[in-house]
C-alpha cells in the first residue's frame, strides 16, 4: 500500500495508541469526581496541558482540549462572534478556508453577522492589504488558515497578525490544521488569539485537538454544562484522547525538526516528477507547504484516477476529503482564477514523514500508465 | 578546548573552626547525590577547594542543580589546564570569549605555586596582552570589569575560570540536626522550612489531617510540598497524623473562641512527642507575628506554654510579601494556593480570640481528658517519605 492521503488523515503512531490505551485502563476516573481516583486524574490532566504548552510555548490555561479541526474552528468563530456581537458584527475570512470556517460563517451571516470572504491571487494565497482595507468599525474577527488543506499554499499570518496587533479591538483566528508538524508557525507575541489544531492529521486519534486560546480571550460557549475546560467546552474530558494527542505533538515536533529537510526533497521530486508527465499541470504553488501537491489532469474525471490508483493500491484524493462528497468543482482551485477544466480535475496528493522516494517512484510511474490507457476516453 | 569542571566555593564554612572538615565532608555528599543524573560528573576536594569533574557531562544542567544545594558561596565553569604558559594562555582566551555581554575584562592571576617560572605580575600582563590582541571591541577595565578572567596556578594544574554565578549560601543542609517542620499546606509553612534548610537543618515534616473534613487531595498538596522541598537538601519524611477525633473533640468540648488556640496547642502536644520518639530537637513553623488571630503575640506566649522545645519561626518578622515572593522563587507557591480545605481552615470559629489567655485555656483544657485521644493519633501516624525522585512521573512516565 502507497498511502498519499495524510491530509485527509494519518495513521495513527503505534506510541500514540499505547498512551491512548494505558489511560483509558489506569486513569479512568473523571478528573471532576473529588474521590483519590479523581484526584489522579486530574493530575494527569493538568501535567498534559503543561506538556503541550511546553511544546507550543504558550501558557497551560490556553490549551482547550476539543475534538479536533471542526470543532476548535467552531467554537472559536461562533465564540467570539456570540460573546463580541455587541461591538458589532462583521467577520472577515478568505474564500478558500476548510468548509468548518467557511460553512460556519455562512451560517453566522443567518444569524445577521456581515462576512467578507476575501479571494486569493492565481497562488491560492491572500494579500495582507486586503485584509487590511477590509477592516471596519464593527469587525470584531478575522479568521484565515496557515495552510490550505487542498493546496498547500501558505498564508502570510504573520503579517495578518501584525495587522491585528494595531487593531486591539478585532480577534484573530488560524486554522492550523494542516500547517501543524509541517510549516512553523509561532504563536508567542504574532498577534493570533486563537488557533486551531488537529490531532489525527499528526499521527494522532480521530475526535482529539486543541484550541490555543490566548489568555483574556473571551468566548461564548457552544457547550454549557459541567464547566470543563474553563468552561469554554464542558462535558467529561477525554484525558486518553488528550494524553495521546500530547504525544502526537511531541513525536511530530520531533520530526518537523529532524526531518524537515527530507520532506522537502521528496515534495521536490515529486513535484518535478509530476510537472514531466505530459497532461499533468501542477497547482501548488512553488513556496507552498511541503506535503501537499495538487494537481489536475485537464479532460479526466479525477475519481477515474483515484479508482484506477486505488486498484493498485495507491490511496490519493480529489479535492479535500471534507468536501468530497460535493462532486462538482474545486471551491479552491476555482479561487484561484483556474477555469473549469482544471477545477473539475483536480487530484491532491498529501506526504507524511513516512513517506519514501521509492513509494514516489512507483506512484508517478503508474499515473504516466493509467494516463496512457485512459487517453483515448479523455475528451 | 572546552570547560571541564566547575570550581565551588564554600561560603560560611571556612569559618567553622574544627566542624570544617564534617561540613565539608556533608556538602560534598549533598552535591553528589543532586548529581545522580550525570553518572559521568563526580564531586572532588583539593586543599580548601571543591570541584565537579564534568568528564563530558554538559555543564549547564549540573550548574543549576548545584545551584540550589546550601553551603555553596559561588560556582564557576572551569578549565584545567597544565602549568604551562601557552596552555594557560589559551585557556584564558576561551574563557573570555565564551562570557556572554562583556564589553571590559581583567586578569587575576594568583599563583600559589610559587615553583612556577613566570611572577604573577609578570602573568596578569601576558595573559592580559594575549587577551587584547586576540579578540575586537573588548577592553581592560581594572576596576569594575564585566567579567574577571581568573587564574589560578596550583601545585597539580592551572585552572582558568570565568563568571561567577551565585550560590544558594547558607550551610550543608544534615550539619545542624534535625527539626520538625509543622506543614499545613499553606503558603508560609514551606517557606519558614526552606529558609530552616538554609541553616543546615534537616527536616521532617508534620501534617495533621482531619477526614473526611479534609480532602486527599489536600494531603497530596502536602506531599507535593514537601517534595519541593527535597531539592534544597536530602529526602523528606512527612508524619501524617489522623487528627479527626482529636480536633472534633475539641470544638466540642471548648467555647468558641478558645477553639482554635487549644487545637494549636494539641498540635505541638503532639508535635513533641513525635519529637522525642524520633530524636528531633526542634520544631519550625511559618508563624508571623500578627497575621492571623492564632498569632498575636499573646496568641503565642499561650500556644508556646504547652513545649518547652525551641520553636524557630524563620517568618516571624517578616511581611506577607517577602514570604510569597519566596514562596515564588521556591516553586511552592502554586502549590500552596490549591484550593483545598486543610485542618486549619475547617471549624474555624467565627470570631476567634485574639487575645487568648493562658489560664483561660488551661482552664477549658482541664474539663475533659484528651491524652487517649492524643495517644491514639500518634499510634495512628502514617509516616511517607519523599524522596527527591518524583512519584507521579513514575505513574504517568511513557505517557507524554
Amino acid at each position: 500500500m502507497i498511502y498519499l492521503d495524510n491530509s485527509a488523515t494519518t495513521q495513527p503512531h503505534p506510541e500514540v495508541l499505547k498512551s491512548f490505551e494505558q489511560v483509558s485502563t489506569t486513569f479512568f476516573a473523571n478528573p471532576s469526581s473529588i474521590h483519590q481516583l479523581g484526584g489522579e486524574t486530574e493530575k494527569l490532566l493538568i501535567k498534559s496541558k503543561q506538556q503541550a504548552a511546553m511544546l507550543l510555548n504558550v501558557h497551560e490555561d490556553e490549551i482547550i482540549f476539543t475534538s479536533g479541526g471542526t470543532e476548535g474552528n467552531n467554537i472559536a468563530i461562533k465564540g467570539i462572534a456570540l460573546e463580541h456581537q455587541g461591538r458589532g458584527k462583521h467577520i472577515i475570512t478568505t474564500e478558500i478556508e476548510h468548509p468548518s470556517v467557511y460553512e460556519g460563517c455562512k451560517s453566522l451571516e443567518t444569524l445577521g453577522f456581515e462576512v467578507t470572504y476575501l479571494p486569493v491571487n492565481q497562488d491560492g494565497v491572500v494579500s495582507v492589504e486586503d485584509v487590511e482595507k477590509a477592516i471596519r468599525k464593527d469587525t470584531i474577527l478575522i479568521s484565515i488558515m496557515h495552510v490550505n488543506n487542498e493546496l498547500g499554499s501558505i498564508q502570510p499570518i504573520r503579517e495578518i497578525g501584525e495587522i491585528s496587533k494595531k487593531n486591539p479591538k478585532l480577534f484573530f483566528h488560524v486554522d492550523n490544521v494542516q500547517g501543524l508538524g509541517k510549516v512553523p508557525l509561532s504563536l508567542d507575541d504574532t498577534g493570533i488569539d486563537l488557533c486551531t489544531m488537529s490531532g489525527h492529521k499528526i499521527h494522532g486519534l480521530k475526535g482529539t485537538g486543541l484550541l490555543y486560546c490566548r489568555r483574556g480571550v473571551k468566548l461564548f460557549p457552544l457547550f454549557h454544562g459541567g464547566e470543563q475546560e474553563f468552561k469554554i467546552r464542558s462535558g467529561t474530558e477525554n484525558l486518553a484522547g488528550a494524553v495521546s494527542l500530547v504525544k502526537a505533538l511531541r513525536l511530530i515536533k520531533e520530526r518537523e525538526d529532524t526531518e524537515a529537510v527530507e520532506l522537502r526533497k521528496l515534495s521536490q521530486y515529486l513535484r518535478e516528477g509530476l510537472k514531466k508527465i505530459d497532461k499533468v499541470v501542477v497547482n501548488t504553488p512553488r513556496n507552498a507547504a511541503p506535503h501537499i501537491i495538487n494537481f489536475s489532469i485537464p479532460g479526466l474525471k479525477p475519481e477515474v484516477m483515484i479508482h484506477t490508483l486505488g486498484k493498485q493500491g495507491i490511496f490519493i484524493s480529489t479535492k479535500s476529503a471534507c468536501s468530497s462528497k460535493d462532486l462538482d468543482e474545486s471551491r479552491i482551485i476555482k479561487a484561484c482564477g483556474y477555469n473549469q477544466s482544471r477545477t473539475k480535475s483536480a487530484l491532491r496528493v498529501s506526504l507524511s514523514y513516512d513517506n519514501t522516494e521509492e513509494e514516489i517512484k512507483t506512484f508517478l510511474n503508474k499515473i504516466v500508465e493509467a494516463i496512457n490507457q485512459l487517453k483515448e476516453v479523455m475528451e | 578546548m572546552e570547560y571541564d569542571h566547575i570550581l565551588i566555593r564554600y561560603g560560611e564554612l571556612s569559618l567553622k573552626g574544627k566542624n570544617r572538615k564534617k561540613f565539608i565532608e556533608k556538602l560534598q555528599q549533598n552535591i553528589q547525590q543532586k548529581l545522580t543524573a550525570f553518572p559521568d560528573a563526580k564531586v572532588k576536594r583539593t586543599q580548601g577547594r571543591m570541584f565537579v569533574l564534568l568528564n563530558g557531562s554538559d555543564p549547564q544542567p549540573i550548574m543549576d542543580q548545584v545551584k540550589n544545594v546550601f553551603g555553596i558561596h559561588s560556582l564557576s565553569l572551569a578549565i584545567k589546564v597544565e602549568n604551562e604558559l601557552e596552555k594557560i594562555k589559551e585557556a584564558a582566551l576561551y574563557a573570555l570569549t565564551n562570557a556572554e555581554n562583556i564589553r571590559t575584562f581583567k586578569v587575576a592571576v594568583k599563583r600559589i605555586n610559587k615553583g612556577f617560572p613566570v611572577r604573577t605580575h609578570e602573568l596578569n600582563q601576558i595573559i592580559g596582552g594575549h587577551l587584547l590582541s586576540n579578540t575586537e571591541s573588548i577592553t581592560v577595565d581594572v576596576h569594575h570589569p564585566d567579567v574577571e578572567v581568573r587564574v589560578e596556578i596550583r601545585g597539580e594544574a592551572t585552572y582558568i575560570t570565568s563568571g561567577v554565578v551565585r550560590g544558594a549560601g547558607g550551610l550543608p543542609v544534615g550539619t545542624s540536626d534535625k527539626t520538625l517542620l509543622l506543614l499545613s499546606g499553606g503558603i508560609d509553612s514551606p517557606v519558614a522550612g526552606y529558609l530552616a534548610m538554609k541553616r543546615g537543618v534537616q527536616i521532617e515534616a508534620i501534617h495533621f489531617e482531619s477526614p473526611p473534613f479534609t480532602s486527599d487531595r489536600a494531603k497530596q498538596k502536602v506531599l507535593d510540598l514537601a517534595e519541593k522541598l527535597t531539592k534544597f537538601g536530602t529526602s523528606v519524611k512527612v508524619h501524617v497524623v489522623p487528627f479527626t477525633k482529636l480536633q472534633q473533640k475539641i470544638f466540642q468540648e471548648t467555647p468558641d473562641g478558645y477553639g482554635m488556640t487549644v487545637m494549636r496547642r494539641m498540635m505541638l502536644r503532639v508535635s513533641e512527642r513525635v519529637c522525642q520518639k524520633e530524636g528531633i530537637l526542634s520544631l519550625t513553623t511559618g508563624e508571623n507575628l500578627g497575621q492571623v488571630a492564632s498569632q498575636t503575640m499573646t496568641s503565642m506566649n499561650t500556644i508556646n506554654e504547652v513545649t518547652n522545645y525551641p520553636i524557630i519561626r524563620p517568618l516571624v518578622t517578616m511581611d506577607k510579601d517577602e514570604i510569597i515572593e519566596i514562596s515564588k522563587a521556591i516553586d511552592t507557591f502554586d502549590i500552596s494556593i490549591r484550593p483545598y480545605e486543610d485542618c486549619c481552615t475547617i471549624f474555624v470559629p467565627k470570631a476567634p480570640k485574639t487575645k487568648p489567655k493562658r489560664d483561660r485555656v488551661n482552664y477549658f483544657e482541664s474539663k475533659f481528658n484528651y491524652e487517649d485521644l492524643i495517644q491514639e493519633a500518634i499510634e495512628g501516624i502514617e509516616v511517607i517519605k519523599i524522596t527527591d525522585k518524583k512519584k507521579e512521573e513514575d505513574a504517568f512516565e511513557g505517557l507524554f
